[in-house]
């Protein structure tokens, strides 16, 4: 599967209160929540971007409350991907839950320019920036967690596997 | 090669050979939490999974307390789902406004946290029961949901980082202190995808309510859980908290076959860590983490002039009595500086009520303090208590991000009871030495 956008920077240490602020945690609509995703770092945000555009971030990305709306947000703007140095780990969780691809890749930060146009190859784990033309490779999902993301989020694998107490 | 608590407590909850940090485990879960914010999302992939039962009602504990009492339409019909899910699966432990409390601080207190549990909560401030010797971890709405569908969820053991603190506190310092203190030494992620285990002198001293403020921040360096090796102390609060279960001669019997399986909840001496870090405390100075993160921390005694708009003392963090009973000690027979207001909620009924009977309540109030009731309210800048652009405050609370109590052009400092109760006088950033 391949995903194709521009990129959009943040730095380190994005926390879910900036992703999707609290006074919007009274729903877990993905549009109403997309529509105020990345509100408090910059308003205009889910204007700004275009269908499958592609977040690229520093350390601890998704850092803070455990809020599967981050994560919700974040697809129901129209992200497809977010690639990070590094992952807060209940943000890494939840995103492979819902199905939000992540892609761990260190030192992308420095790589990667606001704008740049990205493919990602999820199956293969590679990173090509067309503008830049250069390749990275990214970090890949333990055997377990290839799994769930195969599935389709974890209640599919879930049902899948046939765990559900009878 | 010996094991870590964290180790020893997954080995407890799965079947087959032994496990190490690093391997991944599909563990029995002894307790699955939501709120009003993470359990609709939990009940709605509960539903869309087709499920019908939760795996067992006495194991999954509810609590709406982040917009409750209701704050609008929206936050009424969030705890409406909850309410309604309770209802319809008979769950046991489900607790509505008026014999709720935040989460952390009521689970411990109504007697749900054991040593030795393995627990999991739709929340990420779960780690706070590490103080109590459970391993106990934040998570996600759709984890909540995959457990009350199968009784069990996948984790990956963790390593550990191991604090030692040795040493005395000094007057008016404290365990958030000390947490503060360890977070800015070690970083936001300082402790990403770890345990961390709190030891030492300072802890076997340590209270009980000290150790879950401690427990409860872990996750403010990264930490999956922020473990105390249970001890003395710790069996003398269960054997309270939990007296129904241990009546009788029955209960004896239960009670001294617990104590056996507690004993062996310690580290191995030759368990494997991912780091020792050792900290000597006796030089701590009441501490203050500035915006915007949680270890942006600096000794009160080094911010001047530091005007604040707002107090804020309570929470999961620091919402229990011997909190208030700090914020008391500094507000009996003073005033709140008049440009300012205070806000004091106890964390829970039971806390609210012993605060009354103590006088602390009336203490407050004489102050010019409001006293709510329970909520997350304004920790999260959900209600109770919302910052204008360009308001500061210094709250006992545990997250200082952009716009985390309200506009994003607002700021939080981050401090122990003790520095936000001698703030609260004095209208600015107080060391409570100066007072």
């Amino acid at each position: 599967m391949k995903l194709k956008g521009s990129a959009w920077k943040f730095g380190d240490n994005i926390n879910t209160d900036e992703i999707i602020a609290a006074r919007f945690l009274t729903t877990f609509d993905p549009k109403e929540l997309g529509d105020h995703c990345m509100e408090d770092i910059d308003k205009d945000f889910p204007k700004k971007i275009a269908s499958g555009d592609i977040m690229v971030a520093g350390k601890n990305f998704g850092c803070g409350s455990s809020r599967e709306h981050a994560p919700i947000a974040i697809k129901g703007c129209g992200i497809s991907c977010v690639i990070a140095e590094s992952f807060a780990r209940i943000f890494y969780r939840n995103a492979i839950n819902i199905g939000l691809p992540i892609l761990v890749c260190e030192n992308i930060s420095a790589q990667i320019k606001e704008k740049d146009i990205i493919e990602v190859d999820l199956v293969g784990g590679i990173i090509y920036n067309k503008t830049q033309e250069k390749s990275y490779e990214t970090d890949k999902f333990a055997d377990f967690m290839q799994e769930i993301v195969n599935s389709g989020g974890l209640m599919d694998w879930t049902k899948k596997k046939g765990l559900a107490k009878k | 090669m010996g094991f870590t608590i964290s180790e020893k407590i997954f080995n407890n909850h799965i079947k087959g050979p032994k496990v190490k940090a690093g391997e991944f485990v599909y563990a029995k879960v002894d307790l699955a939490l939501g709120n009003d914010v993470t359990a609709p999302i939990a009940i709605d992939q509960f539903k869309k999974m087709g499920a019908k039962k939760v795996y067992d009602r006495n194991k999954v504990v509810l609590v709406p307390d982040h917009f409750t009492p209701a704050k609008d339409i929206q936050s009424a019909t969030q705890a409406k789902i909850l309410r309604d899910f309770a209802a319809e699966q008979k769950i046991t432990h489900y607790f509505e406004v008026g014999r709720m409390g935040i989460e952390h601080a009521l689970l411990p207190e109504v007697g749900l946290i054991k040593p030795g549990k393995l627990i999991i909560g739709a929340d990420s401030h779960t780690c706070t029961y590490g103080a109590l010797g459970a391993f106990a971890t934040g998570m996600g709405s759709t984890d909540l949901a995959a457990c009350w569908v199968t009784g069990y969820s996948w984790f990956k053991v963790p390593q550990t980082i191991k604090f030692i603190y040795k040493g005395k506190f000094q007057k008016w310092v404290c365990g958030k202190d000390l947490i503060l203190h360890t977070i800015g030494l070690i970083g936001v992620d300082g402790a990403l995808y770890k345990a961390m285990e709190f030891a030492g002198p300072v802890i076997d001293r340590m209270s009980i309510d000290e150790r879950l403020t401690m427990s409860n921040m872990a996750i403010e360096a990264g930490g999956k859980a922020g473990m105390i090796c249970p001890d003395k102390i710790t069996f003398d609060y269960i054997q309270q908290v939990c007296a129904e279960d241990y009546k009788g001669a029955q209960g004896k019997k239960k009670w001294a076959a617990d104590m056996k399986k507690w004993s062996e909840l310690k580290s191995d001496p030759d368990a494997v860590y991912d780091q020792i870090i050792e900290i000597d405390v006796s030089k701590l100075e009441p501490q203050v983490a500035l915006p915007h993160l949680p270890s942006n921390t600096k000794p009160v005694s080094q911010v001047k002039n530091m005007k604040i708009d707002q107090v804020v003392i309570g929470s999961c963090t620091n919402g229990r009595i011997s909190d208030l009973r700090i914020a008391a000690q500094i507000l009996k027979g003073k005033k709140i500086d008049p440009k300012i207001r205070c806000i004091i909620f106890p964390a829970t009924q039971a806390i609210y009520l012993q605060a009354m009977k103590e006088g602390l309540i009336e203490i407050f109030v004489k102050a010019n303090a409001v006293v709510s009731t329970p909520t997350c309210g304004p920790c999260l800048g959900g209600h109770m208590g919302i910052l204008a652009k360009g308001e500061r405050a210094i709250a006992t609370t545990n997250r200082n991000f952009v716009g985390r109590m309200g506009h994003p052009g607002s700021e939080v400092v981050l401090s122990s009871p003790a520095v936000a109760a001698a703030s609260a006088i004095t209208g600015k950033v107080t060391d409570p030495r100066a007072l």
